[in-house]
């Protein structure tokens, strides 16, 4: 396995050359450093010199793939592609705007992301895939039409909805939880109960639907009609046989986010003021701050390709038959 | 008074997205074999229902596409570029009160200080300039507005009892729901003539006008986005599970990228570019109206750029299949070409694919819209839509009594396009999708 495990993460090389070369393209290539200046100056009022010394500060100064006027090495390493995309290999996300080191912001930023995240990831799995089970369970009655009908409104409402809606219920009529905030320890739970609450709300209506789905097709199957004409009960099949062999595309789809919980939600953290590295993001894109665009861009494709990987191993976990070599 | 139509980039594409619809349309009419899946979607009650729904919000998101100018004095064009919708919805556009103002209220939400006849400082609710003129207080605009609701309502039935007979409908779910439709819009018609039904906003606009604004934005987003997806996905997929090798290679690689960015950062990295290039260049655009119509356009544009490699993952897998099939195999042996085997035999038993994801999508890019919005990488701050419906009603909420009803309308008209979106969506994958078993 560990041999799989090399050749997966050189095969993700390739792939990640891709991003970088990607967003290389989109930040410098579309529009020059200058273009970028200019905005940042105001476009207007906006002299040659005050574009020349912001360039210097950000280290836009230099070409942008290849340096004529250095010598040796330098050639390739004293251009815009190397001191600004290719670093990103080595971790080296360079400051941002106000002169931060990128990479010690996402390493304190992460952690109250993933206090957000996780315990939303893991309420919501058991959540959803219990709702999903009754629905199979009463499938074909009227309970579970309405849990489908549930559910299609569910997903039919914007993400949005839910936040503005809880945070005007939960802590504005009804004063339960702080609207906004953070805090570490054990202090910090009641500002976390409300974004995690409306975090697994949210996710019921597209998620269940699609567990249960995913136990309907497995209740076709032969192997459930073995069980029951061994006399086996509807929910003993249910919970030995269905819910075992389900679990192949459950993980397909549940195990890649997890590396991404890292990188927290854009929407939850900035309603709900957590200082993560989702609000980090969007607190970027409005500073039109592009080298923390950049670094997330390739914080998010290695943490997805993680994910894909960890998802190939957690079949060998469920599934005897599947060996990675 | 004489115009100019105007055709503004998203206008254009959804002419093309119209007439491609209409020219596939008459070739199912034509291939009976085509036609079948789609009277399985006729046989259900909700997909025809969500249909009914679907073709209101269409109809005005039509309305509101076809612009033009007014011609000023001197053969000079008035600056503001308007819509046939504008037209129609006149009163709703114009009557501008000064803040925020309840739903059919007939004064505004805050006190403030005025004279009174005798000349001294009094604190009261000022009236509205456009709602409820002579009516003198609550009790009589109640009075007036029960009298509205149900003049509206009979003539709205009446109109809808009227298009059942002309229409021969026969379903009773679809013939109810047209009722309620019509019953519906008579009312707020009635009632907009005299109030602001769902209020005003900040700046005193009416809110029913913009919640019917953003319907245009919104289904341009969901559906100019195909124009990139569809061809992106088709070409791409079929090409790499049908040639395999290198093509199959270099394709998978490129999907494999772009699928391999979180999807929200990747568009918010391509619209600030994109924002870059609009702001250094702003001789792209004559009017405020063609800069946001341009950066509208973008966005879709920069959705279906990000939002085909799964389509494209689906068309190589059933290519992949197909191509080992029989008769695929037969067409080989006769000498086929390659690209004759595509077009006749390939891509016509892809379509039911395309078709689901298509529809199936749709919604998804109208919920996005909005969140796109908040996060700063959406439509233009002066566009429109629900996502900054949202973002300009979002800190209301915070106010002291609160104000709602921007908030509720928007949510409102959202909730009902996607859930008729979605039903209509779930109908069409159930007609169309060959996996399920049906007698």
């Amino acid at each position: 396995m560990i041999a799989y495990l090399i050749r997966r993460m050189l095969y993700a090389v390739p792939i990640l050359v891709g991003v970088n070369l990607l967003t290389f393209a989109l930040f410098f290539v579309v529009n020059t450093p200058d273009d970028m200046a200019r905005m940042q100056l105001g476009i207007k009022r906006v002299t040659p010199e005050a574009i020349r010394l912001w360039e210097q500060q950000k280290g836009y100064d230099k070409p942008l793939i290849f340096n004529r006027g250095a010598s040796g090495t330098g050639k390739i390493t004293e251009t815009i592609f190397w001191q600004k995309s290719a670093s990103m290999f080595w971790l080296d996300f360079g400051y941002s705007d106000d002169g931060r080191d990128i990479s010690r912001e996402i390493r304190t930023r992460m952690w109250p992301s993933l206090a957000i995240a996780l315990p939303t990831f893991l309420t919501g799995l058991v959540f959803y895939i219990s709702f999903a089970l009754v629905m199979t369970l009463f499938r074909a009655t009227l309970l579970d039409a309405a849990g489908v009908a549930l559910c299609v409104v569910l997903m039919s409402i914007s993400g949005l909805f839910y936040i503005i809606g809880g945070q005007f219920l939960i802590s504005k009529l009804w004063h339960l939880v702080p609207i906004s905030g953070f805090s570490g320890g054990i202090q910090g739970f009641r500002f976390v109960v409300l974004p995690v609450l409306i975090g697994v709300i949210s996710g019921i209506g597209s998620s269940s639907r699609w567990y249960r789905t995913i136990f309907l097709e497995e209740m076709g199957k032969d192997y459930v009609r073995t069980a029951r004409a061994k006399g086996l009960s509807e929910i003993g099949v249910l919970f030995t046989h269905v819910l075992k062999n389900a679990m192949i595309p459950i993980l397909t789809g549940v195990v890649v986010v997890i590396p991404l919980l890292f990188m927290g939600s854009l929407l939850t953290e900035s309603f709900f003021g957590i200082p993560g590295l989702g609000s980090y993001t969007i607190d970027a894109i409005n500073a039109q701050d592009f080298s923390i665009v950049r670094a997330m861009v390739f914080l998010g494709s290695l943490l997805y390709i993680a994910g894909l990987m960890l998802t190939d191993v957690s079949y060998t976990m469920v599934d005897p038959r599947v060996r990675l070599s | 008074m004489s115009f100019v139509p105007v055709v503004l980039w998203s206008d254009a594409l959804v002419y093309l997205l119209v007439a491609a619809g209409i020219a596939a349309a008459i070739y199912v009419r034509r291939h009976e074999h085509l036609l079948l899946p789609w009277r399985r979607v006729g046989k259900s009650s909700v997909a025809l229902v969500s249909l009914l729904v679907l073709s209101f919000f269409l109809l005005v998101g039509l309305l509101d596409t076809l612009h033009y100018r007014v011609v000023l004095k001197q053969g000079a064009y008035s600056p503001e570029v308007l819509s046939v919708f504008d037209r129609l919805a006149e009163p709703l556009r114009l009557h501008v009160e000064k803040t925020y103002s309840a739903p059919l209220a007939i004064t505004l939400y805050a006190k403030e200080s005025m004279l009174d006849s005798n000349g001294r400082v009094v604190r009261d609710y000022p009236r509205l300039k456009y709602a409820g003129v002579g009516i003198r207080d609550a009790a009589q605009r109640d009075a007036d507005v029960a009298r509205r609701v149900g003049t509206g309502a009979l003539l709205g039935l009446l109109m809808g009892g009227l298009v059942i007979r002309m229409a021969k409908v026969q379903r009773r779910a679809v013939a109810i729901s047209l009722l309620l439709i019509s019953a519906l819009f008579g009312v707020t018609l009635d009632l907009s003539l005299a109030y602001h039904v769902l209020g005003t906003d900040k700046v005193g606009q009416d809110v029913l006008y913009l919640s019917l604004k953003s319907i245009r934005t919104g289904l341009i987003i969901g559906s100019v986005t195909t124009l990139v997806t569809l061809p992106l996905a088709l070409f791409l997929g079929v090409a790499a599970g049908y040639f395999r090798g290198w093509v199959d290679d270099v394709i998978q690689y490129i999907y494999t990228v772009l699928s391999s960015i979180p999807s929200v950062l990747l568009i918010a990295a391509a619209v600030l570019m994109m924002q870059v290039t609009m702001d250094t260049h702003p001789g792209w655009f004559d009017t405020a109206a063609s800069r946001a119509d341009l950066r509208l356009v973008f966005l879709s544009l920069i959705l279906g750029m990000t939002s085909w490699t799964g389509l494209c993952r689906l068309l190589r897998g059933e290519t992949l299949k197909l191509r080992e099939m029989e008769y695929i195999q037969a067409a080989k042996s006769f000498g086929v070409s390659s690209m004759r085997i595509l077009s006749r035999h390939i891509v016509p038993n892809v379509m039911h694919i395309i078709l689901i994801s298509l529809v199936m999508d749709f919604s998804s890019l109208v919920l996005a819209e909005a969140v796109l919005s908040y996060v700063g990488v959406g439509v233009d701050p002066s566009m429109v839509s629900f996502g900054t419906m949202i973002n300009a009603a979002r800190l209301e909420m915070a106010r002291e009594p609160v104000v709602w009803w921007s908030l509720a309308s928007a949510f409102g008209f959202m909730l009902t396009l996607v859930l008729a979106a979605n039903l209509f969506a779930d109908s069409v994958r159930d007609a169309f999708d060959p996996r399920l078993n049906r007698s």
